[in-house]
């Protein structure tokens, strides 16, 4: 039960940071925030009390508690697609400086006229 | 469980302190605590590969990334 | 004002949350997909490691667009940050002090050692290729980061990236053309436990893991053209 309320918390705190915060790299690094919130929360709902981890180590190992694997294949992917989308996010960023001159988004805003 | 709760403590208060620093390289410093936090969240949620795949994609490479890009542009938000 | 605004909105929006998965208990097996990988997961494909089994054999076409999706934001990031002319200036950076450069190149082959025995137990021990990727890119980073100067050969990552995602798409048509469907499993399955099993799922894993690891060094390389 822990666990689902930290993974709430990380995406509260990182869509806070998105809406409040006026610099574009911190807007980003909210963005990383909100991500890692959503696996934590993915992985949670996927765990079995007791359970052990979904591996045949030895031949032996009974198969009768093991935790969910489907939900930590489909976070495998998502991590990954995090990463890509914050590497494109940081060039268009970097691209943006050196068009305006600044990183704030309200002076960014106010320059477009 | 109380080791469970101080880790979960932990990563509120890395979370907290990423939006409030001003200096970015601490904030995204914080961010990378985060991320560690996650992947031993994930370990003790019997999930090994997710543990391994966090820990050095979000911990190592984000954070690098991060700092590339952070020097090419401003250090102090204003 | 737009403070007080966002966290009335939060607030609205935590409360959908909080009352709508509420509902969902903590540690109680939910699905019945899960268990029926658990149990036929090992003679089906002969691998010992279930997440992988299903990562590349039971969903492996997600695994192709997920690999697709990275190379967009690869070859995404080439575009946009390289119109811009080349300020070929002289490097006139302090080399780096020899217990470092040393160091450096020391560790190297170490760590590429360490993250290609991970992609390639993908099937028996917890890892798999996208684990063994990101070792391999941070060793490229610890050459970056520790030996200035020094840039990895560009047309030797792309032609590595090109290569290990044509293995992957022509691993899934030998599978098509030896009947059935797009990516099955057609090599023999062999005992578990042994490092020779479980199919195609060793070669592709370790298409996969070459192809991330080159694509993630790309990106460093990118990104580092010219910072000072």
């Amino acid at each position: 039960m822990i666990y689902y309320i930290g993974a709430f918390g990380l995406i509260f705190i990182g869509l806070f940071i998105i809406l409040v915060k006026r610099n574009l790299i911190k807007v980003i690094i909210g963005l990383s925030i909100l991500d890692t919130g959503v696996n934590l929360f993915l992985i949670s709902v996927g765990y079995i009390s007791k359970g052990t981890a979904p591996i045949f180590s030895k031949p032996g190992i009974e198969s009768a508690r093991m935790v969910d694997p489907v939900p930590q294949a489909l976070v495998l992917t998502a991590i990954v697609i995090g990463v890509a989308v914050l590497a494109l996010a940081l060039s268009l960023a970097i691209r943006l400086y050196h068009h305006y001159g600044t990183l704030n988004l309200r002076k960014i805003k106010e320059q477009r006229w | 469980m109380i080791f469970v709760f101080f880790l979960i403590l932990l990563m509120f208060i890395a979370a907290i302190s990423a939006c409030i620093f001003r200096d970015l390289i601490s904030a995204v410093i914080a961010s990378c605590m985060v991320s560690l936090m996650a992947a031993i969240l994930f370990y003790l949620l019997q999930a090994p590969d997710v543990a391994m795949a966090e820990a050095a994609i979000g911990a190592a490479l984000v954070t690098a990334i991060f700092i590339i890009a952070i020097r090419r542009t401003k250090r102090y938000e204003e | 004002m737009r403070k007080i605004i966002s966290i009335v909105l939060l607030g609205i929006v935590a409360l959908g949350i909080i009352l709508s998965l509420a509902r969902i208990p903590f540690g109680v097996s939910k699905t019945k997909v899960g268990g029926y990988y658990i149990d036929k997961g090992r003679e089906e494909t002969g691998a010992a490691n279930i997440v992988t089994s299903i990562v590349v054999n039971y969903r492996a076409f997600d695994t192709l667009g997920e690999i697709t999706v990275l190379f967009i934001a690869a070859v995404g990031l080439g575009a946009v940050l390289s119109t811009r002319k080349k300020h070929k200036r002289e490097q006139d950076l302090e080399p780096a002090s020899l217990v470092l450069y040393t160091g450096c190149r020391f560790l190297f082959p170490l760590i590429l050692l360490f993250g290609a025995y991970i992609f390639i137990h993908g099937h028996l021990t917890p890892g798999g290729g996208f684990q063994g990727g990101a070792i391999v890119a941070s060793a490229y980073l610890l050459i970056y980061l520790g030996c200035r100067g020094r840039r990895i050969p560009e047309a030797g990552t792309k032609v590595i990236e090109s290569l290990a995602g044509l293995v992957f798409v022509v691993v899934g048509l030998l599978g098509l053309s030896f009947g059935g469907y797009f990516l099955l499993n057609f090599l023999p399955k062999g005992t578990p436990n042994v490092l020779f099993s479980a199919g195609i799922i060793p070669i592709v894993y370790i298409a996969i893991g070459f192809k991330v690891g080159s694509e993630l060094a790309g990106i460093i390389d990118n990104l580092m053209e010219e910072s000072r």
